[in-house]
Protein backbone atom coordinates (compact mmCIF):
# COMPACT_ATOMS: atom_id res chain seq x y z
CA UNK A 1 0.00 0.00 0.00
CA UNK A 2 1.08 3.32 -0.92
CA UNK A 3 2.34 5.50 2.13
CA UNK A 4 0.56 8.56 0.74
CA UNK A 5 -2.70 9.33 -1.18
CA UNK A 6 -2.42 11.24 -4.65
CA UNK A 7 -2.07 14.83 -3.47
CA UNK A 8 -3.05 15.80 -6.73
CA UNK A 9 -6.62 14.03 -6.24
CA UNK A 10 -6.80 15.28 -2.92
CA UNK A 11 -6.11 19.08 -3.60
CA UNK A 12 -8.88 18.72 -6.19
CA UNK A 13 -11.10 17.39 -3.46
CA UNK A 14 -10.87 19.84 -1.29
CA UNK A 15 -11.38 22.07 -4.11
CA UNK A 16 -14.32 20.77 -5.41
CA UNK A 17 -16.03 20.44 -2.45
CA UNK A 18 -15.15 23.73 -0.80
CA UNK A 19 -16.48 25.23 -3.84
CA UNK A 20 -19.51 23.36 -4.05
CA UNK A 21 -20.14 23.70 0.08
CA UNK A 22 -19.82 27.19 -0.66
CA UNK A 23 -22.13 28.26 -3.64
CA UNK A 24 -24.91 25.95 -3.05
CA UNK A 25 -25.51 26.65 0.87
CA UNK A 26 -24.04 30.09 1.01
CA UNK A 27 -24.69 31.83 -2.58
CA UNK A 28 -20.96 32.58 -2.37
CA UNK A 29 -18.13 32.27 -4.63
CA UNK A 30 -14.66 31.30 -3.04
CA UNK A 31 -11.12 31.48 -4.83
CA UNK A 32 -8.82 28.86 -4.10
CA UNK A 33 -5.20 29.78 -3.18
CA UNK A 34 -2.19 27.87 -3.65
CA UNK A 35 -2.24 23.80 -1.77
CA UNK A 36 0.96 23.54 0.35
CA UNK A 37 2.26 20.80 2.56
CA UNK A 38 2.51 22.00 6.67
CA UNK A 39 4.67 19.23 8.91
CA UNK A 40 1.82 17.52 11.65
CA UNK A 41 3.54 19.70 14.06
CA UNK A 42 1.00 21.91 16.24
CA UNK A 43 1.80 25.29 15.78
CA UNK A 44 -0.08 28.09 17.95
CA UNK A 45 -3.44 29.41 15.98
CA UNK A 46 -6.37 31.59 16.98
CA UNK A 47 -10.06 31.48 15.41
CA UNK A 48 -12.14 28.45 14.39
CA UNK A 49 -11.50 25.42 13.84
CA UNK A 50 -14.08 22.72 13.00
CA UNK A 51 -12.64 18.83 13.08
CA UNK A 52 -13.51 15.45 11.29
CA UNK A 53 -12.45 12.19 12.42
CA UNK A 54 -11.42 9.68 9.37
CA UNK A 55 -11.51 6.13 9.58
CA UNK A 56 -11.05 3.33 7.61
CA UNK A 57 -7.87 1.62 5.72
CA UNK A 58 -6.64 5.04 5.47
CA UNK A 59 -7.14 6.52 8.85
CA UNK A 60 -6.64 10.92 9.52
CA UNK A 61 -7.97 14.43 10.26
CA UNK A 62 -10.34 17.04 7.88
CA UNK A 63 -10.24 20.29 9.00
CA UNK A 64 -12.18 23.51 8.17
CA UNK A 65 -10.03 26.76 9.97
CA UNK A 66 -10.85 30.55 9.84
CA UNK A 67 -10.60 33.67 12.07
CA UNK A 68 -14.14 34.44 14.42
CA UNK A 69 -15.24 37.29 12.26
CA UNK A 70 -15.08 34.97 9.13
CA UNK A 71 -16.93 32.32 11.00
CA UNK A 72 -19.69 34.84 12.47
CA UNK A 73 -19.90 35.78 8.58
CA UNK A 74 -20.22 32.43 6.99
CA UNK A 75 -22.46 30.79 9.68
CA UNK A 76 -24.75 34.63 9.12
CA UNK A 77 -24.76 34.41 5.53
CA UNK A 78 -25.58 30.01 6.00
CA UNK A 79 -28.55 30.82 8.31
CA UNK A 80 -29.87 34.20 7.03
CA UNK A 81 -29.10 35.57 10.28
CA UNK A 82 -26.53 37.91 11.56
CA UNK A 83 -24.19 37.31 14.24
CA UNK A 84 -22.35 39.84 16.55
CA UNK A 85 -20.18 37.08 18.29
CA UNK A 86 -19.11 33.54 18.16
CA UNK A 87 -21.69 31.76 20.01
CA UNK A 88 -23.07 28.49 19.90
CA UNK A 89 -25.47 29.01 16.77
CA UNK A 90 -22.08 30.14 14.56
CA UNK A 91 -19.68 26.56 16.20
CA UNK A 92 -22.48 24.28 15.24
CA UNK A 93 -23.03 26.06 11.61
CA UNK A 94 -19.30 25.93 11.12
CA UNK A 95 -19.71 22.51 12.42
CA UNK A 96 -22.03 21.73 9.28
CA UNK A 97 -20.23 23.30 7.09
CA UNK A 98 -16.87 21.25 8.38
CA UNK A 99 -19.28 17.90 7.67
CA UNK A 100 -20.25 19.15 4.30
CA UNK A 101 -16.99 19.50 3.44
CA UNK A 102 -14.94 17.11 4.57
CA UNK A 103 -17.70 14.52 3.88
CA UNK A 104 -17.61 15.66 0.35
CA UNK A 105 -13.66 15.07 -0.06
CA UNK A 106 -14.18 11.52 2.13
CA UNK A 107 -16.59 10.63 -1.05
CA UNK A 108 -14.44 11.47 -3.43
CA UNK A 109 -11.61 9.88 -1.97
CA UNK A 110 -13.04 6.62 -1.33
CA UNK A 111 -12.37 5.30 -4.72
CA UNK A 112 -8.88 5.22 -4.14
CA UNK A 113 -8.45 4.61 -0.28
CA UNK A 114 -11.74 2.39 0.14
CA UNK A 115 -14.86 3.26 2.40
CA UNK A 116 -14.16 5.20 5.29
CA UNK A 117 -16.37 6.40 8.17
CA UNK A 118 -16.50 9.78 9.70
CA UNK A 119 -16.68 11.00 13.19
CA UNK A 120 -19.25 13.58 14.67
CA UNK A 121 -17.38 16.98 13.83
CA UNK A 122 -15.87 19.08 16.85
CA UNK A 123 -15.60 23.11 16.62
CA UNK A 124 -13.14 24.92 18.62
CA UNK A 125 -13.16 28.32 19.26
CA UNK A 126 -10.09 30.46 20.99
CA UNK A 127 -6.60 32.12 20.98
CA UNK A 128 -3.54 30.96 20.84
CA UNK A 129 -4.13 27.02 20.78
CA UNK A 130 -2.64 24.34 19.19
CA UNK A 131 -4.36 21.40 17.44
CA UNK A 132 -2.67 18.16 16.05
CA UNK A 133 -3.44 14.88 15.33
CA UNK A 134 -1.26 11.67 16.39
CA UNK A 135 -0.16 11.13 12.57
CA UNK A 136 3.04 11.46 11.07
CA UNK A 137 1.99 12.62 7.87
CA UNK A 138 1.72 16.14 6.44
CA UNK A 139 -1.28 18.11 6.26
CA UNK A 140 -2.67 18.80 2.85
CA UNK A 141 -3.44 22.76 3.19
CA UNK A 142 -5.47 24.22 0.49
CA UNK A 143 -6.25 28.15 1.60
CA UNK A 144 -9.26 29.91 0.07
CA UNK A 145 -10.04 33.80 -0.19
CA UNK A 146 -13.70 34.47 1.42
CA UNK A 147 -14.64 37.82 1.79
CA UNK A 148 -11.25 39.26 1.71
CA UNK A 149 -10.02 37.15 5.17
CA UNK A 150 -8.67 33.75 4.82
CA UNK A 151 -9.71 29.93 5.22
CA UNK A 152 -8.45 26.79 5.18
CA UNK A 153 -9.38 23.44 4.86
CA UNK A 154 -6.68 21.06 5.85
CA UNK A 155 -6.32 16.89 5.27
CA UNK A 156 -4.25 14.53 6.97
CA UNK A 157 -4.66 10.62 5.68
CA UNK A 158 -2.33 7.74 6.25
CA UNK A 159 -2.50 3.81 5.87
CA UNK A 160 -3.72 2.01 8.85
CA UNK A 161 -1.31 -0.86 9.06
CA UNK A 162 -3.06 -4.48 8.57
CA UNK A 163 -3.42 -5.49 12.29
CA UNK A 164 -2.53 -9.20 12.98
CA UNK A 165 -4.98 -11.89 14.18
CA UNK A 166 -5.23 -11.63 17.84
CA UNK A 167 -3.94 -14.87 19.78
CA UNK A 168 -5.98 -15.90 22.56
CA UNK A 169 -3.47 -16.05 25.71
CA UNK A 170 -2.34 -19.79 26.45
CA UNK A 171 -3.70 -21.14 22.79
CA UNK A 172 -0.99 -22.71 20.54
CA UNK A 173 -1.27 -21.29 17.11
CA UNK A 174 -2.73 -23.40 14.18
CA UNK A 175 -0.85 -26.06 11.95
CA UNK B 1 -55.00 17.79 5.35
CA UNK B 2 -51.14 19.07 6.30
CA UNK B 3 -48.56 16.44 6.92
CA UNK B 4 -46.62 16.87 10.07
CA UNK B 5 -43.19 16.44 9.71
CA UNK B 6 -40.38 15.22 11.99
CA UNK B 7 -36.76 16.50 10.90
CA UNK B 8 -33.68 14.46 12.76
CA UNK B 9 -30.16 16.05 12.52
CA UNK B 10 -27.62 16.75 14.93
CA UNK B 11 -26.62 20.66 13.63
CA UNK B 12 -29.52 23.20 14.79
CA UNK B 13 -28.34 24.83 11.82
CA UNK B 14 -29.54 22.50 9.09
CA UNK B 15 -32.80 21.92 11.18
CA UNK B 16 -33.57 25.78 10.73
CA UNK B 17 -32.65 25.37 6.94
CA UNK B 18 -34.83 22.71 6.57
CA UNK B 19 -37.84 24.24 8.51
CA UNK B 20 -37.54 27.44 6.32
CA UNK B 21 -37.25 25.04 2.98
CA UNK B 22 -40.43 23.27 4.59
CA UNK B 23 -42.43 26.48 5.38
CA UNK B 24 -41.67 28.13 1.62
CA UNK B 25 -42.37 25.28 -0.30
CA UNK B 26 -45.70 25.21 -0.27
CA UNK B 27 -46.58 21.44 0.11
CA UNK B 28 -49.77 21.41 2.86
CA UNK B 29 -46.96 20.84 5.72
CA UNK B 30 -48.39 21.24 8.91
CA UNK B 31 -46.43 21.16 12.48
CA UNK B 32 -42.41 20.72 12.05
CA UNK B 33 -41.11 18.79 15.07
CA UNK B 34 -37.34 18.49 15.47
CA UNK B 35 -34.69 15.65 16.79
CA UNK B 36 -30.95 15.75 17.26
CA UNK B 37 -30.64 12.08 16.90
CA UNK B 38 -32.09 8.82 16.21
CA UNK B 39 -32.70 8.27 19.59
CA UNK B 40 -34.78 11.39 20.02
CA UNK B 41 -36.58 11.08 16.93
CA UNK B 42 -37.81 7.41 17.99
CA UNK B 43 -39.11 9.30 21.32
CA UNK B 44 -40.88 12.27 19.32
CA UNK B 45 -42.86 9.51 17.28
CA UNK B 46 -43.83 7.90 20.06
CA UNK B 47 -45.38 10.80 21.42
CA UNK B 48 -46.66 12.36 18.18
CA UNK B 49 -47.75 11.00 15.11
CA UNK B 50 -45.92 12.74 12.08
CA UNK B 51 -46.29 12.13 7.77
CA UNK B 52 -43.04 12.52 6.72
CA UNK B 53 -39.41 12.14 8.18
CA UNK B 54 -36.41 14.08 7.27
CA UNK B 55 -33.36 12.51 8.40
CA UNK B 56 -29.26 12.73 8.16
CA UNK B 57 -27.30 9.34 8.59
CA UNK B 58 -23.93 10.81 10.86
CA UNK B 59 -25.98 11.50 14.16
CA UNK B 60 -24.32 10.67 17.78
CA UNK B 61 -26.19 7.83 19.95
CA UNK B 62 -28.67 6.32 17.50
CA UNK B 63 -27.36 7.13 13.52
CA UNK B 64 -29.95 7.88 10.76
CA UNK B 65 -29.64 4.26 9.28
CA UNK B 66 -29.79 2.66 12.80
CA UNK B 67 -33.34 4.86 13.22
CA UNK B 68 -34.77 4.22 10.16
CA UNK B 69 -34.11 -0.01 10.75
CA UNK B 70 -35.76 0.43 14.19
CA UNK B 71 -38.98 2.80 12.47
CA UNK B 72 -39.76 -0.08 10.37
CA UNK B 73 -39.47 -2.72 13.11
CA UNK B 74 -42.44 -1.70 14.40
CA UNK B 75 -45.93 -1.52 12.11
CA UNK B 76 -47.06 1.81 12.83
CA UNK B 77 -44.20 3.45 11.19
CA UNK B 78 -43.80 1.02 8.41
CA UNK B 79 -44.76 2.74 5.65
CA UNK B 80 -44.32 6.83 7.02
CA UNK B 81 -41.85 8.30 4.28
CA UNK B 82 -38.36 8.89 5.28
CA UNK B 83 -36.01 10.78 3.25
CA UNK B 84 -32.82 10.83 3.65
CA UNK B 85 -30.32 13.80 3.82
CA UNK B 86 -26.90 13.59 4.02
CA UNK B 87 -23.39 14.40 3.52
CA UNK B 88 -22.99 10.24 2.88
CA UNK B 89 -22.78 9.86 -0.20
CA UNK B 90 -21.34 6.10 -1.23
CA UNK B 91 -23.18 3.69 -3.24
CA UNK B 92 -23.01 1.60 -0.61
CA UNK B 93 -25.15 4.05 2.23
CA UNK B 94 -27.76 4.83 -0.21
CA UNK B 95 -28.50 1.28 -1.34
CA UNK B 96 -28.50 0.27 2.42
CA UNK B 97 -30.79 3.37 2.98
CA UNK B 98 -32.92 2.05 0.39
CA UNK B 99 -33.20 -1.30 1.44
CA UNK B 100 -33.94 0.02 4.54
CA UNK B 101 -37.07 1.28 2.92
CA UNK B 102 -36.14 5.24 2.99
CA UNK B 103 -38.12 6.95 0.44
CA UNK B 104 -35.59 9.43 -1.16
CA UNK B 105 -31.90 10.64 -0.64
CA UNK B 106 -30.33 13.89 -1.17
CA UNK B 107 -26.87 14.77 -0.40
CA UNK B 108 -25.51 17.52 1.31
CA UNK B 109 -25.02 20.28 0.45
CA UNK B 110 -28.18 20.69 -1.19
CA UNK B 111 -30.47 23.14 -2.32
CA UNK B 112 -34.07 24.51 -1.45
CA UNK B 113 -34.87 23.35 -4.84
CA UNK B 114 -33.80 19.58 -4.48
CA UNK B 115 -35.37 19.27 -1.12
CA UNK B 116 -38.83 20.36 -2.41
CA UNK B 117 -38.51 18.33 -5.87
CA UNK B 118 -37.65 15.53 -3.43
CA UNK B 119 -40.69 16.13 -1.17
CA UNK B 120 -43.06 16.72 -4.01
CA UNK B 121 -42.23 13.29 -5.49
CA UNK B 122 -43.31 11.93 -1.98
CA UNK B 123 -46.10 13.44 -0.85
Amino acid sequence: MPQELDQARMIAAIRHATGDVFSTMLGVEITSGEPYRQPCRPEPANGVIGLIGLTGKWTGTGSVTCTGDLARKISGQFLMSEFSSVDQEVLDAMGEITNMIIGNVKNALEEEAGPMGMSIPMVVFGHNFMAGTTHSTDWVVVPFACDGERLEVKACLSPQPDKPARRRPGCAPEG
Amino acid sequence: MPVDVLIVDDSAAIRKILQRVLAQANLGVGKVYEAADGREAMDAVKQQPVGLILSDINMPNMDGLQFLGELRSHDQWKHVPVLMISTEGSQTKVMEAVQLGAQGFVRKPFTADQIKEKLAGIL
